[in-house]
Formats: C-alpha cells, sequence, structure tokens
C-alpha cells in the first residue's frame, strides 16, 4: 500500500515536472507558474517602462532567463509589486522570488533567504555639475566634504558613514525620485547608488547630473552583491541557486548584463 | 472586584492565546527581538531628540499664527472684512491638504526655486509646512473657544468701558482659551506624531532611524522600540491634559 502511494506521488510529482521543470515542481505558490515580485514602481535600468511582463531591463530578463532555465514558459511567469516591507514582514508571502535589487547582507539572511549573487553592483557617486564646478574630485577627501543623502532601505548608509565619514550627516530619504528632488532643490550635494541606477538618475532624471565617481567593487570588504529575496526556509532556493549557475557557467548571465547594464569604463575609481 | 476580575481574565486569555496562533513565532521574531531592541534603542533616543526639537520650536509658531488667523477670521469691523476672507480662505485651504503633501511642497518646492544655504534647509521649510497646517487646526479651535464665550460677557464688558481690543485681550481670550484647551492638547499629541512626517525630506528622525535600522537588519522590531519611547511621551501628556480638564471643571463648579 505504502509503495502504491509513493509511486503516485512519485507520477504526480513527474507530471508537474512536465509542465515545471525538474525541480520546482510544487514548489512555487501556483502550481505551474513562477511568481516574481518586483518594485512599485520598478526602475529603470532594472526593469524598462516600469513593465517587467515585457522582459526588457536587466532583472527583466534575468527573471525570464532564470524561469526558462527552471523549465518555466514565459507565459507561465506572473509578476506582483511589493515593498520592502511586503517581501520581509511575517507570514505568507504572495511571490516566490522578490527581485529588486535586494543587497545580501548576514542580517537580512537571518529573515528571508536570499539566492546566489546575481550581480555585483559598484557604488557610484552621483552630484550635479555645479557641485563639479565647486571643486568637488573623486577623492575620500572632497567626498567627506559634501552633504550627503541616500535612500533608507538601500546599503548605502552604511557605506557612507564607514568609508567616507562625512563631515556632515546626511540626509535619508525614501525613494530615488526624493533624493532627485533634494539635490534639485540644493539639499543635498552628493548621493550614493549602486552604479547602473547613478547612471539612469544622472542622465535622465537629472538636469545638470553627474556620475562623480565609483568605487572599486573588488577592494570592498563585502561587496554590493544583488540576490533574489525568498520567504525563511524556501523550498525553491536550491532550484534558483541551480539555474544561477548553470546561467553563471553557461555566460547567459554576463551576456544579459552586457545588454541592459551600460559599459560604465568611463567612470572614475574613487581614490 | 468584578472590574478587576474581568480585567485579568481578559488579559490572560490575550497572554496565552496569541502565541497559540501558528504565526505567533514568526511574528515574535520580527516585532520583538529583544536583541535587536537593546541595539537600536540608543540610537533611536537620540534620534528622538530631533522630534522633540521640531515640536519645540513650532509650537509657539502654530499658537501664534492660529490665533491670528482665529481673530482674523472672527472680526466683524466691515473695514476687515479682506482679512475675513483671507481667514476663511487659510483655513480650507491648508486643512484640507493632507500634510504629507504640504510637506513635499513646500520642502523641496520652495527651495528648489533657488534658495541659497542655509535657507534652502528641509529642517526650515519642513517646519514651515507643519506650521501651516497645525496652524489651521489650532486657528479654528481658537474660534470656536471665542465663539462659545456668551454674548453678555462681551456687552458687560462694554458696559464696563473696556474697548473692543481690551475687550478681547481681557475678557474673551482668557476664557476660550481655557476653554478649548483639551482640544488644543489633542492637537499637540497629533503633531508630536506628524513632526515625524519631516522625514520624508530628509531628515532623521526617530521613525526614519527606525526604518534604517528596519531595512538592514530586515526586523520590525525597531518600530516598537519607536513606538514604547513615544508612548513615554503621550501618554504622560493625554493623562496630564485630563488632570487640567478635571481641575478645570471642578474649579468652575
Amino acid at each position: 500500500m505504502k509503495n502504491v502511494l509513493t509511486a503516485a506521488l512519485l507520477s504526480f510529482a513527474a507530471t508537474g515536472a512536465m509542465a515545471a521543470g525538474h525541480c520546482a515542481a510544487g514548489k512555487t505558490l501556483t502550481d505551474g507558474t513562477l511568481t516574481i515580485a518586483t518594485g512599485n514602481p520598478a526602475y529603470y535600468p532594472w526593469v524598462l517602462n516600469d513593465a517587467p511582463e515585457a522582459g526588457e531591463g536587466f532583472e527583466a530578463a534575468v527573471a525570464y532567463a532564470l524561469a526558462e532555465e527552471m523549465g518555466f514558459a514565459a507565459d507561465a511567469v506572473t509578476w506582483v509589486r511589493t515593498s520592502f516591507d511586503e517581501a520581509i514582514q511575517p507570514g505568507a508571502k504572495n511571490f516566490d522570488l522578490n527581485m529588486q535589487q535586494y543587497s545580501i547582507t548576514p542580517e537580512r539572511d537571518k529573515v528571508v533567504d536570499f539566492s546566489a549573487p546575481y550581480y555585483t553592483a559598484p557604488q557610484a557617486v552621483m552630484t550635479t555639475q555645479p557641485v563639479v564646478d565647486g571643486g568637488a574630485a573623486p577623492t575620500l577627501e572632497s567626498l567627506k566634504g559634501l552633504k550627503w543623502g541616500v535612500v533608507a532601505s538601500t546599503t548605502a548608509l552604511p557605506v557612507v558613514m564607514d568609508r567616507i565619514q562625512p563631515d556632515q550627516s546626511p540626509l535619508v530619504y525614501d525613494d530615488n525620485a526624493n533624493i532627485t528632488a533634494a539635490m534639485q532643490a540644493g539639499q543635498i550635494d552628493a548621493a550614493l547608488f549602486d552604479l547602473p541606477t547613478a547612471l539612469f538618475t544622472a542622465a535622465v532624471l537629472m538636469e545638470n547630473g553627474v556620475v562623480l565617481g565609483q568605487f572599486d567593487p573588488d577592494a570592498a570588504e563585502n561587496p554590493d552583491q544583488f540576490g533574489m529575496l525568498m520567504p525563511e526556509g524556501s523550498a525553491l532556493k536550491t532550484c534558483v541557486d541551480e539555474a544561477l549557475a548553470a546561467m553563471t557557467d553557461s555566460g547567459k548571465l554576463a551576456e544579459i548584463e552586457a545588454q541592459w547594464l551600460q559599459e560604465a569604463t568611463g567612470v572614475p575609481l574613487i581614490k | 472586584m468584578i472590574a478587576g476580575v474581568s480585567t485579568c481574565v481578559a488579559l490572560a486569555l490575550v497572554v496565552v492565546l496569541v502565541p497559540l496562533a501558528p504565526g505567533w513565532d514568526a511574528v515574535r521574531a520580527s516585532f520583538f527581538d529583544g536583541e535587536v531592541f537593546v541595539r537600536v534603542f540608543p540610537d533611536l533616543l537620540r534620534a528622538f531628540t530631533l522630534d522633540v526639537a521640531i515640536f519645540a520650536w513650532s509650537v509657539p509658531m502654530i499658537f501664534a499664527l492660529g490665533l491670528a488667523i482665529a481673530l482674523a477670521r472672527g472680526n466683524t469691523n466691515p473695514a476687515l472684512f479682506p482679512l475675513r476672507i483671507f481667514g476663511a480662505v487659510y483655513v480650507d485651504l491648508f486643512r484640507g491638504i493632507p500634510v504629507v503633501l504640504l510637506v513635499y511642497l513646500v520642502g523641496f518646492g520652495i527651495p528648489g526655486l533657488g534658495l541659497p544655504r542655509p535657507w534652502n534647509s528641509p529642517y526650515i521649510w519642513g517646519t514651515v509646512a507643519l506650521v501651516l497646517t497645525y496652524s489651521a487646526y489650532v486657528a479654528e479651535v481658537l474660534r470656536s473657544g471665542i465663539e462659545s464665550i456668551h454674548a453678555s460677557q462681551r456687552n458687560a464688558a462694554i458696559c464696563l468701558g473696556l474697548s473692543e481690543r481690551d475687550t478681547m485681550r481681557y475678557v474673551i481670550l482668557p476664557q476660550a482659551i481655557r476653554r478649548v484647551v483639551p482640544a488644543n492638547m489633542n492637537m499637540l499629541v497629533a503633531l508630536q506624531k506628524d513632526v515625524a512626517l519631516l522625514s520624508f525630506i530628509g531628515p532623521v528622525e526617530i521613525l526614519r532611524q527606525a526604518g534604517i535600522f528596519k531595512s538592514l537588519l530586515a526586523n520590525f522590531t525597531p518600530y516598537v522600540a519607536a513606538a514604547v519611547i513615544f508612548l513615554c511621551i503621550t501618554v504622560p501628556a493625554t493623562r496630564y491634559a485630563d488632570y487640567l480638564m478635571n481641575r478645570d471643571r471642578d474649579a468652575r463648579s
């Protein structure tokens, strides 16, 4: 009897696997679909036009490549939107994976699960042309004298406090849009973002934005690595990590990065 | 006796039943992590001094402006009719706009016009936003107080030979203000919490500091710690308001 039951279960799992890959079968919220969460709004260049369904933008492209690797067809991917708080709240989640440039930190890892990193982000300093004209340079010495702004839910604040150690305490904002507004209002001189966000914000959202310099990610003690967030103890984690490893080995991940994240050779390293 | 027993039973039910909920362990880890609480508490307390400072310098301005608006709205001199219109428009406008919007609009918008430092500070313009909103509320509270003073008081003062100005200053206002103390205490408690809205435009006060810890630690305990600090201020404040109210009532009866 027990054998029959096991056989039945196995065959059930096998049919599931036909529909949804070898590993993730039965481990997603809805069988046969992969539910991925992004920010509201989702920002360029991670997601283009706030439309992740189109698969355009780095994270959207990674999401669809990952889904394919895990055996989900593109139309089996569902998108939802969450805030940072919804992603870490206790209780049931409405996503299998959450991708919105979450930096992996040991403290966060206690509460939620992270996949292997899919991107290592150099931190970059964004400022305005008048500040540069005023003598700001990509050196720690010069950066100390600036008035800083950072986004509260990112890991930028510890970097500003520990590495730059500014003379005045930084101002803290909810999101990139508010940083932009404060910079246009002349309330802050500089802001710390991951490099792709800094390049986009400086070029598109700001009138006279400049990316002053970037920190060498290889030199950082704990570089800023983005991971996909999953509920603590998610059964899906091993599948996601396997799929990401396969994408790294095949060069797929590097290819997506080259396609969507601007080449950043022009940005000087901060000394 | 009955009250005591029923309170104990209700409390016991909460203490026993809530932890039986299936998600309790996760909730406790997220909201009531003792280690996190101890770690963030000193920083939150330091950040709270900024709330207290903003509160302290806003309150005098709110009451001065609120009183001015209330008097402008309440004046009966036909020559000063434009002032009356202004008071009404001011109250309608600033009482009707959500505080958050006003904080953004004034905090980013006015400095964006090109003010130099330090005049574009978010502290200054955030305070202006709070003062605009709260003075509109306080003006209405004061006006209701002024209107609640019986007309015979005014008539008696005029019979005694007091000028209109002195009547307001020495007869009407002292009674009116005393009458609306509880309503104004409510305003102050609300203001104490709304001060936190200034964090939207940059200042790192207690709620922002708690938010920073929340995202670094992926844990909501810092918010609970912040709530504890808030309660330490607001509960005694409301109790004091109750005391004032009771004393005033006893004195009059």
